[in-house]
């Protein structure tokens, strides 16, 4: 049984992974890129320490930096929402966003162009309420639709692991205070943001980590004059086949990384406290009194419309005909084409099989992120401060932290030769997408598997279970709900993930992420519509796939 | 009159009434239990009149005026939760300080009010330690320390020593009634538990489905509960569905004599601590012994009378306490045994009986 | 319920894990992510030379040719077509190809055979050409660009959008076309002139195309794009058409062309199949399917394209021209002028 388990053995399955599906490839791409010319020249030191790499590199910590920082302002509000008061839809709310999660760059750019871009829904209607001749708000390639849009990217992040957490503080606690004399300010101050502050900087973390190696953000919707670190590098690699200053650049941003994780991990060292948590049909009260009520409303209505505004104006965009400047009227022409294989291609895929590959894909990325997830956080569970799991678990992070363009290339390149050989293997996709859902399934899954009290075990033992009914009975209910969150996570980020994908993919299995992006770069009314369309189906399939999840965790599971 | 009061307080959560209407004040000084079964309204109350949640309807007043307009910071009450609430990120020090730092209390009033604190708790020495650190019964005594450091006008405790065991409840109990009467500390003290409420409070205030079902000191609720609900709530369960006619309460086991004058459906309740065995008084009962279970001080029999069944409760160190499978009479004296509840549940006086 | 869920977990991974064996022998063809073919000319050739072809995406062209390049002596894949000119000398430079001197290059014109040695066969071509909304010329009584010069003119102040050479190939194209026409010492004063008059840069084409072109959701009626982008508009709009909405510009030296390669990895074994997989690109059958799969042009010149291409296809007479070689040794150093011109 569990408790018996020696922790070197929890970590060797998940360590065996990394090792063969991160630092391998990562390893051996450097190592190719860095001996491809000597480092140490002069030029090379001179470009490397060139004031555009510094400006770089500066503007990296800067807008990675102000939308952490924009995405709590927002967010935690919004979790103290969902953590402390219960209304009707919030299910729906919580679904709804996450929906931004799941979405491919260009296809938010997209949202975001239909929306606010020049002939978007909001530029139109100023110009026909104020009778202009020209689009008065200038929103793309600005640095608000950078930060905008990574706002609109993390808030279930912070929605998610900081309301879970809240929801489950004991209320008391705040209450105490607040009859000890503090004021509502001062209570939270003092007493729920100390408590918070574990949830808060994991959350801030990954948000953090997220901006700080940024790219289709930065690229599509910032433009040409915006450049963050992974930007760099892509330009390096791809434009200026400068491969050592890439991979000089990558380890620079791995190792940036590296040091925010271990600095938090030490953080949260010295702020995890033991906590009663409560279960959260104890804390959540109804909406009540006009200031809860106003607040309630501004904040629903503020999710609602970095979340969803966007992604409605696309889907609203999908339904409309280009046809005629000005005048726009309904049509389902571009869902209709979608089930039409004109050209008879070999890769075309309708939208059902496309989301069947897609759903397959993101199936088996779940699968293999909990079951790697699994022993890494009882390992971690047991004993988050002992030297080796500190390091491990910081070690965790690195595949978030990593240049995507350094990995993706090594990726193919490593595995792609014996005693490896998988580049034609559709396994490869699923691999990639667990290297990156790993951390947030760890993550979700070590604060359940810590609130487990041995004695339940022991109770279950003591009535007769054998150690696989144990698991079965006590183990798995009391984590399904934080297993759910893990899976959830795993689920969206594998099925909206296009980058790894496009890179590896057998182009005879399209997902919806690369069917979208082969329509959208493309000229032509009926390729651009079908790219919305898909884009919506996207949409609605992860809505979906989050609504049953929402309802999966009240139903069968219930909370701890 | 009463220093703290609550007004006719209602609350309902989605639909059901969890106080309705409820009314009754505290003298300075005074220690007040709330007791009442889980589920009654009591935590409710305490968060209404600490501030931390509105009434629907009603006031809390203090000296007579509405605290509506008080937020619980500035109500100076103190309230001791059921699971303790101690900030898990603060030491003993610091929880037990946070009260006076909110008020703004100097550094060197703060070390000596919570030095002072841990001698009356008896946690010298614990100022340092880590909440996560203590037992049941320490972090019941920092949790009361910390809710007497800023000298509340009003202290409250939920349930303050429900999760502990037997031996140790006792000794706090002990501990918290030399505590409370020392420092005149006002106090409304909320549990399920009679022994400790009769134990500790000047008053009891019983509760029932969000209303009040009696209010009185300690000893007229056991002599004369209220209605058949505080009866059986205080332990008493010989009660009895029967119809009053004519001076004569038929039940199904047998006739009684009224108390008083009425008619119709009533209850019966029949002490269980006020029989003798024999027939050395003016009424009696017979039936068979069916039960016998011994319970230190006293010795409980199941006595079945026409299938029904009825408890009889005789000091332990009485000699002739009779054994299963024997037939036995019981007498009674209906002043002293019987009391009587009409349809309504309200109690018949017994004073203005006739004997038939 | 949750039994259910793990089967069909289960059952995903076993149905993903399943990778079909038809043939006897495998053609592994790598491409980067725009190649798409006809279902039923694959399946000819798969019965023809009993051998399953294997397709493996690698990312966009750029991403595509570092790979084939990073796996040295170890190829990825037997075949790997999409390199393009910009790209070309790279993957020469770094010798991924073997030499194949197929048949029908006979049939293929000289002028776009790059690479004298045969190691990069051409396949298609696309050109990059300015292209501008018909619409907004007409109603502003402003007669569109002809050539790159007109486009310095104050009348065209604020009209244009271009992609970013750095990020987008359309982009590194048309940087091309101006260093072509103006020459090394002339194409930035045309870029200054450029950035005098408002000109717009975004990364993507995605970007310039469909945000900020004004036939689509933007307000700039110049755009580069590429000289059959009008033809698939008539082509792929949501209504019959009487002709394009959009015309593309190809005045002297004003447009680049981009000529895609495919070539046969050094180290394959399976040259033979490669071969006869070339040889396949090649033949008129798979250069007439290249048009609506791929939307860009057959080289051989004795494929029989569809009417309407002929019709509304834009072809410049005269497109910019730079040697390979040229384009080899300065790209890195225009790409980076020009940022430091048009950019900073």
């Amino acid at each position: 049984m569990l408790p018996k388990t020696r922790p070197t053995l929890l970590w060797l399955l998940p360590l065996t992974f990394l090792a063969i599906f991160y630092f391998y490839p990562l390893g051996r791409m450097l190592q190719l890129s860095l001996t491809r010319s000597p480092i140490f020249s002069a030029p090379f030191i001179a470009a490397l320490t060139s004031p555009a790499i510094r400006g770089v590199i500066g503007f990296t910590f800067w807008q990675a930096g102000l939308s952490t920082l924009l995405t709590l302002l927002i967010g935690l509000p919004g979790a103290y929402l969902l953590a402390r008061f219960e209304f009707r839809g919030k299910s729906l709310l919580r679904a709804l966003t996450g929906v931004p999660f799941v979405m491919p760059t260009l296809v938010v750019a997209a949202a975001f162009s239909a929306l606010l871009g020049p002939r978007g829904w909001v530029n139109l209607l100023l110009m026909r309420v104020l009778a202009l001749d020209a689009p008065p708000i200038t929103f793309l390639h600005t640095f608000t639709a950078i930060l905008c849009a990574h706002v609109f990217y993390n808030l279930t992040i912070v929605l998610r692991m900081v309301g879970d957490f809240w929801g489950h503080l004991d209320a008391h606690l705040s209450d105490a205070a607040r009859v000890l004399g503090a004021n509502r300010s001062q209570a939270f101050l003092r007493i729920t943001l100390p408590l918070l502050a574990p949830a808060i900087s994991a959350a801030a973390l990954l948000v953090f980590i997220f901006n700080f190696t940024s790219f289709g953000v930065i690229l599509v919707l910032g433009g040409p004059t915006f450049a963050t670190l992974e930007v760099e590098i892509f330009y390096q690699t791809i434009s200026l086949f400068n491969l050592p200053l890439a991979a000089v650049l990558s380890i620079i941003q791995l190792l940036i990384s590296l040091a925010m994780t271990l600095l938090y991990s030490r953080l949260a060292a010295q702020l995890s406290q033991p906590l009663n948590l409560r279960a959260s049909q104890q804390i959540q009260t109804p909406i009540r009194g006009h200031k809860t009520r106003l607040f309630a409303t501004l904040w629903i209505g503020l999710l609602l419309t970095i979340t969803i505004v966007p992604l409605l104006a696309l889907a609203t965009q999908s339904v409309v005909s280009f046809q005629g400047q000005g005048l726009r009227v309904f049509t389902l022409a571009f869902y209709r084409e979608l089930w039409l294989n004109r050209q008879g291609s070999l890769f075309y895929a309708s939208p059902s099989t496309a989301m069947g590959i897609s759903l397959a894909y993101a199936s088996l990325t779940v699968l293999l992120a909990l079951g790697l997830g699994f022993p890494a956080a009882w390992a971690l569970a047991r004993d988050r401060t002992a030297p080796l799991n500190r390091l491990l678990d910081a070690m965790l992070m690195l595949p978030l932290g990593t240049s995507s363009v350094t990995l993706g290339l090594g990726f193919l390149i490593a595995l792609a030769q014996p005693p490896l050989d998988l580049r034609a293997s559709p396994l490869l996709i699923p691999l990639a997408h667990t290297l990156v859902a790993f951390p947030f399934v760890v993550r979700s899954l070590v604060p359940a598997l810590q609130s487990i009290q041995p004695r339940l075990r022991q109770a279950a033992a003591m009535l007769g279970a054998t150690p696989a009914q144990v698991i079965r009975h006590v183990d798995l209910p009391l984590i399904g709900r934080a297993a759910l969150v893990a899976a959830t996570f795993a689920f969206t980020i594998s099925i909206g993930e296009f980058g790894a994908t496009s890179l590896l993919s057998r182009p005879e299995y399209p997902t919806l992420p690369t069917t979208i992006y082969r329509l959208l770069s493309r000229p032509g009314a009926l390729n651009y519509g079908q790219a919305l369309a898909l884009s919506t189906i996207l949409m609605l399939t992860s809505i979906g796939g989050m609504l049953a999840i929402e309802k999966l965790r009240v139903a069968e599971i219930g909370e701890f | 009159m009463a220093i703290i009061s609550v007004h006719n307080i209602h609350k309902t959560f989605e639909k059901t009434c969890a106080l309705c209407g409820v009314t009754f004040g505290i003298n300075a000084g005074e220690i007040v239990a709330l007791l009442g079964p889980s589920g009654c309204g009591k935590s409710t109350l305490l968060d209404i009149i600490a501030g931390l949640q509105a009434p629907d309807q009603g006031e809390v007043r203090w000296q007579g005026k509405s605290l509506g307009n008080t937020p619980a910071h500035q109500r100076n009450f103190g309230l001791m939760f059921q699971n303790y609430a101690l900030f898990p990120h603060k030491n003993v020090f610091s929880n037990i300080a946070f009260g006076l730092q909110m008020a703004k209390a100097t550094p060197d009033k703060i070390q000596t009010r919570v030095n002072e604190l841990l001698a009356l708790t008896g946690l010298d020495g614990y100022a340092r330690r880590n909440i996560a650190t203590l037992s049941g019964g320490e972090q019941q005594r920092v949790a009361l320390a910390r809710s007497l450091a800023p000298t509340p006008r009003l202290l409250m405790l939920d349930e303050p020593l429900g999760s502990l065991d037997r031996t140790l409840r006792e000794q706090l109990l002990g501990e918290l009634k030399h505590i409370l009467r020392k420092t005149r500390q006002t106090t409304l003290y909320v549990t399920h538990d009679q022994e400790e409420a009769f134990a500790l409070a000047n008053r009891v205030v019983i509760m029932q489905k969000g209303q009040v079902a009696q209010i009185g000191e300690p000893e007229t609720i056991y002599r004369q509960p209220d209605s058949p609900f505080v009866a059986r709530f205080l332990g008493f369960d010989n009660l009895y569905a029967a119809r009053a006619r004519g001076g004569v309460i038929q039940t199904e086991f047998g006739k009684f004599p009224a108390p008083g004058q009425i008619e119709g459906k009533v209850t019966l309740l029949i002490r269980s601590d006020r029989f003798e065995i024999g027939i050395s008084g003016p009424h009696q009962l017979r039936g068979r012994v069916t039960g016998r279970s011994f319970r230190g001080s006293v010795c409980r029999l199941e006595l079945t009378i026409h299938e029904t069944t009825l408890h009889a409760d005789f000091p332990s160190q009485q000699g002739n306490i009779p054994l299963i499978g024997e037939n036995i009479i019981l007498s009674y004296a209906p002043g002293e045994s019987l009391q009587v509840f009409d349809d309504e549940h309200n109690a018949i006086d017994n004073h203005h009986q006739t004997r038939p | 319920m949750k039994h259910n869920f793990y089967l069909l977990l289960i059952l995903a991974a076993l149905l993903a894990a399943c990778v079909p064996e038809k043939g006897p022998q495998t053609l592994t063809v790598m491409t980067h992510d725009s190649f798409a073919i006809s279902e039923e000319l694959v399946l000819a050739f798969e019965t023809e030379h009993k051998v399953d072809v294997q397709f493996v995406g690698a990312g966009d062209t750029g991403t595509a040719v570092n790979k084939a390049i990073l796996a040295g002596d170890k190829p990825l894949a037997d075949v790997f077509y999409g390199v393009d000119n910009t790209f070309l000398s790279r993957a020469l430079e770094a010798g991924i190809f073997e030499s194949y001197a197929s048949p029908l290059l006979a049939d293929i014109p000289d002028e776009f055979e790059l690479d004298p040695e045969q190691r990069a066969l051409p396949v298609d071509y696309g050109d990059v050409c300015l292209n501008y909304e018909i619409a907004y010329f007409e109603q502003n009584n402003l007669a569109p660009p002809e050539t790159l010069e007109d486009l310095l003119k104050p009348e065209y102040r604020g009209l244009m959008v271009v992609e970013n050479p750095a990020t987008s190939s359309p982009g590194l194209a048309f940087l091309f076309a101006t260093v072509g026409h103006f020459g090394e010492d002339g194409y930035l004063d045309f870029w200054r002139g450029l950035v005098d008059n408002d000109v717009k840069v975004v990364n993507d084409w995605e970007s310039a195309y469909y945000s900020e072109f004004s036939q689509w959701g933007g307000t700039y009626p110049i755009v580069v794009s590429y000289g059959s982008s009008p033809v698939f508009e008539y082509l792929f709009a949501e209504e019959p058409l009487d002709a394009p909405p959009t015309a593309a510009v190809i005045g002297a030296g004003s447009c680049f062309r981009q000529i895609e390669f495919v070539g046969i990895l050094r180290g394959t074994e399976q040259r033979q199949l490669a071969e006869k997989w070339i040889d396949f690109m090649l033949s008129p059958e798979f250069q007439a399917d290249i048009p609506l799969q791929m939307y860009v042009f057959p080289v051989n010149a004795n494929t029989q394209l569809d009417e309407t291409f002929e019709q509304y296809l834009y072809t410049p007479d005269a497109p910019a021209s730079l040697a390979p070689e040229n384009i080899s040794a300065r790209r890195e150093q225009w790409i980076a002028d020009w940022t430091a011109m048009v950019l900073r």
